[in-house]
């Protein structure tokens, strides 16, 4: 059975990398699971689990042709996952503020000791260079419940960073 | 009474349109009860509709009681329901039997009005809000051969578009 790795790629975004990267590791007999990829400040980023009956070496000579042509720095890790593994969130938490250092250590810092299990997060600094808003998403599971995460927001609230938490509550059917 | 068989994505008969009910038989009867006691058997299941279970009829079962938090009309048999009015829109999370380890945010509307009949054909009318009419929504999306994954939004870049944490 293929083991599975990590492929974590960054460089200078264009357009057709992922066209190029997933064709080559198509053309080596590779299987694609669970993938984040996006922009990040003009640089594309991939973190992408690829199954492959083979050693990381082999893997790696796979796609250095491809990501150095296109310039991408290359990481290969043979990693302990499996998929159909998912967590699901129960809350969402929403968080912005004058862009300042020491948010996200400050925020995530309350949450974790109020029991908070990050699984998503996603942050953006948006506005202007003279002005910059930061601006984060974070969806986790809340172990030790929802208002123990509130009360720690609200604590923020002094700190000049607005927050919003909103129970997930997902419906089966 | 028994536990029927879900039929789970990419199957493709979950994308077909499923017929009007006509027939109010026991056999009809034993059906439901027999897709009841299938969705009781799947912990947090708020919903099931026929063709989940291979029997393409337009027939729906919804129960959000177990969670005294829903504003509820208890369980409701659906038999060709019909949604008669909408208001509101709001995103929320789904998962479907139908469709396993994966869960995405769909658009609802957040209040219906709705027809349907019941088990022995009666015609009766139900105002569903929130969780409840999103449920009623997306086991009448099963009906039309339509599933969560046929309307997914984004999770990504929404700023408050609930209820603003009260400071």
């Amino acid at each position: 059975m293929a083991k599975w790795f990590m492929l974590t790629l960054v460089g200078e975004d264009r357009p057709g990398i992922v066209a190029k990267l997933t064709h080559a590791l198509f053309e080596a007999g590779c299987n694609l699971g669970e993938a984040s990829m996006m922009r990040l400040g003009g640089n594309f980023t991939m973190m992408l689990m690829v199954g492959f009956d083979g050693k990381a070496k082999a893997l790696n000579d796979v796609i250095a042709p491809v990501s150095e042509s296109l310039n991408l720095h290359l990481h290969v890790d043979e990693i302990n996952a499996a998929l159909h593994t998912h967590l699901e969130p129960d809350v969402r938490i929403s968080v912005y503020g004058a862009d300042r250092t020491g948010i996200v250590s400050e925020v995530t810092g309350a949450l974790a000791e109020s029991g908070l299990h990050i699984l998503d997060l996603e942050s953006d600094v948006a506005g202007s260079t003279e002005s910059p808003l930061y601006i984060m998403h974070i969806e986790g599971h809340a172990a030790e419940g929802i208002d123990s995460l509130r009360a720690a927001l609200n604590l923020m609230q002094d700190r000049g960073i607005e927050t919003s938490l909103e129970e997930i509550d997902t419906l089966l059917g | 009474m028994a536990i029927l068989d879900i039929l789970v994505f990419p199957d493709p008969v979950l994308k077909q349109a499923s017929e009007t009910v006509t027939v109010f038989d026991d056999e009809f009867k034993q059906f439901i009860a027999d897709l009841d006691e299938t969705r009781l058997s799947a912990p947090g299941c708020v919903g099931i509709a026929a063709p989940q279970v291979g029997r393409f009829q337009r027939v729906a079962l919804v129960d959000v009681s177990g969670n005294p938090k829903h504003k509820s009309n208890g369980y409701m048999v659906l038999v060709n329901p019909e949604i008669v009015e909408w208001e509101g829109y709001k995103k929320g999370r789904e998962g479907c039997l139908s469709v396993p380890d994966y869960t995405g945010n769909v658009m609802r509307a957040t209040s219906i009005v709705l027809e349907a009949q019941d088990v022995e054909g009666v015609t009766q009318r139900y105002e569903c809000e929130g969780f409840e009419a999103r449920a009623v929504q997306h086991e009448i999306d099963h009906l039309d051969g339509l599933l969560f994954l046929d309307r997914l939004v984004s999770r990504r870049n929404d700023l408050f578009e609930r209820k603003v944490y009260k400071k």
